[in-house]
């Protein structure tokens, strides 16, 4: 179906040192009911890092982000087998807290999702189901939290208005606050900036760029030049497997398998 | 030429003929809602006076009025809504967020569109058996039960409905904070759907305001005024049948006035609906 480089490698997985590895997949296979979507997926996430998951539509990078705070568990019949080391804890183990789970491994979502209730209420959301803080305290983290997502500039005089009065890029922001109000150690971004527009994703962008010093942080993205300005790593799926794996500046100038090439050069995807 | 004159000509002609058609048919609908609504206004304004809202049940020849009837019905109504809202919030919510495509599920939702369009008189002989026969006694109770019973499956299917509108991004994004499902649930999307499941709500109390049938068999009805839920209690529907079958013109009078007051109440509660339906939706 695509014209493959000459003497390209099947499959490219760069040697990763394994200290500041955050979190660990090992031989990562995932099923929806019959389908098996991830077929043997090993894939290290490291610490205080950006790292990209790119590739065709369907080829699994946000079946592997959901494995990584078991979202897949909330549906019967999706099912993962292998390893997912976090910190040295086993994700996919029986004896997993997944309340506690989540709350180190945030989520942020495509569309924008804020909760039916105020500003205030939906970055305060979060934290309450962990900690029971006296008003001023959460006062604080809630601006805290509007602050590193680079928010509260534009909401600070209407924290009590309904965070469904944003606009779309606002509300997206919104939500990375939500999910930092939690401080979590990993955030997961589900192609966060696709249903913004252009100026909107920019926001975002230099928001996950700030980020990006204090949490590990796994964004799944259509938009290769997305991939591309943030990611330290970056990992190429297809069909369900881990083709290529690498720095990030190394797979964009010099892809080493012939997929991912392709990929990225625009002959498919 | 591939478009030819005639043939422009005679769809337009169909096309004159069938909107005709439709005009014609929601005039004769129109016309009828209109004749019920003028005879309704004049006879029930004529029988209004201040003894329909001071005044109970009077006897042949003497002045009265609705006032038992009023606060009867809406004492029946309000219990009721209150358990058919408990029941019909926690079934639909059941049915959306945990039934799924379940065999249980599947028979729960088919027996509730069921019960949905189950004749009230059946609701009022099932009730009867339950709750009057074995006590020996009419009551308002037994009457709100039963007004309940119909106003349960219309909660109860709005709200399955309205909870899936909302985005599964919604509930995930909830799970993925740490939330339990069942806090997703009460802290989000319940929020997320009142606008909806008030309208449930309102549309099952306009349905249960005027039935008749379901209270003859169980809060029969009372001559006087009364606050007792545990004996027979009057109400606005079971006095206007037995007033307007009599032959006295000033009872006739009073029926009307019940009628045009049940009427004006549920149309005030579906303008309250509307207004909610209405709610502008951010997204």
């Amino acid at each position: 179906m695509t014209m493959l480089a000459p003497d390209a490698a099947d499959i490219s997985l760069a040697p990763i040192d394994k200290a500041d590895v955050k979190i660990d997949v090992e031989d990562l296979n995932f099923y929806y009911g019959k389908t098996h979507a991830l077929n043997g997926v090993s894939i290290p996430f490291k610490q205080n890092a950006v790292t990209a998951l790119i590739g065709p539509s369907g080829c699994g990078k946000s079946t592997l982000l959901r494995t990584l705070n078991r979202m897949y568990a909330l549906y019967p019949g999706h099912k993962a087998t292998g390893r997912i080391m976090f910190d040295g804890e086993d994700i996919l183990g029986p004896s997993v807290n997944l309340a506690m789970l989540r709350a180190r491994i945030g989520m942020v979502f495509q569309k924008p999702t804020p909760f039916p209730m105020s500003i205030h209420d939906n970055v305060a959301f979060g934290v309450r189901l962990y900690e029971n803080l006296p008003r001023t305290e959460m006062s604080d983290r809630v601006e805290e939290s509007l602050r590193r997502a680079a928010l509260w500039d534009e909401v600070k005089d209407k924290l009590h208005a309904s965070g469904l009065g944003l606009s779309g890029g606002q509300q997206q922001r919104l939500c990375v606050a939500r999910c930092i109000a939690v401080k979590p150690e990993v955030l997961l971004l589900d192609e966060p900036t696709s249903a913004l527009d252009p100026i909107s994703s920019a926001k975002l962008e230099e928001t996950v760029t700030r980020l990006a010093a204090d949490y590990t942080i796994v964004i799944v993205t259509h938009n290769l030049g997305q991939a591309a300005r943030l990611s330290n790593y970056t990992g190429f799926m297809y069909l369900g497997e881990l083709v290529e794996f690498g720095e990030t500046g190394g797979m964009f100038t010099k892809p080493v398998t012939g997929r991912a090439s392709d990929y990225i050069t625009g002959r498919f995807g | 030429m591939a478009v030819s004159a005639a043939r422009v000509a005679s769809r337009r002609i169909v096309n004159l003929v069938f909107v005709g058609f439709c005009g014609l048919v929601t005039l004769v609908a129109l016309t009828a809602l209109a004749l019920i609504l003028w005879s309704l206004v004049t006879q029930g304004l004529a029988g209004m006076n201040l003894n329909v809202f001071t005044k109970s049940t009077p006897a042949a020849g003497t002045p009265g009025g609705l006032i038992n009837a009023i606060v009867g019905s809406i004492m029946m109504s309000a219990l009721a809504m209150v358990i058919a809202l408990f029941i019909g919030v926690l079934a639909g919510t059941w049915l959306a967020e945990y039934a799924g495509d379940s065999r249980y599920g599947t028979v729960v939702r088919y027996l509730n569109d069921v019960l949905l369009s189950a004749p009230s008189i059946l609701i009022g002989l099932f009730v009867y058996e339950i709750l009057v026969a074995p006590f020996r006694g009419f009551s308002g109770i037994a009457g709100a039960v039963a007004l309940s019973l119909l106003a349960a499956p219309v909660i109860t299917r709005t709200t399955e409905d309205v909870l899936k509108l909302q985005p599964i991004a919604l509930r995930e994004s909830g799970v993925a904070l740490g939330a339990p499902v069942w806090t997703v649930i009460r802290r989000i999307l319940w929020r997320a759907s009142t606008g909806g499941i008030l309208t449930g709500a309102l549309l099952a109390f306009a349905r249960i305001s005027g039935e008749t049938a379901p209270l003859l068999f169980t809060a029969l009805n009372n001559q006087f005024f009364s606050w007792n839920m545990t004996r027979p209690m009057a109400n606005l529907p079971v006095v206007i049948f037995q007033d307007a079958l009599t032959p006295y013109p000033d009872l006739n009078r009073l029926a009307w006035a019940g009628a045009l007051l049940i009427a004006a109440a549920v149309l005030a509660v579906t303008l309250v609906a509307r207004a909610f339906h209405k709610e502008p939706r951010h997204s």
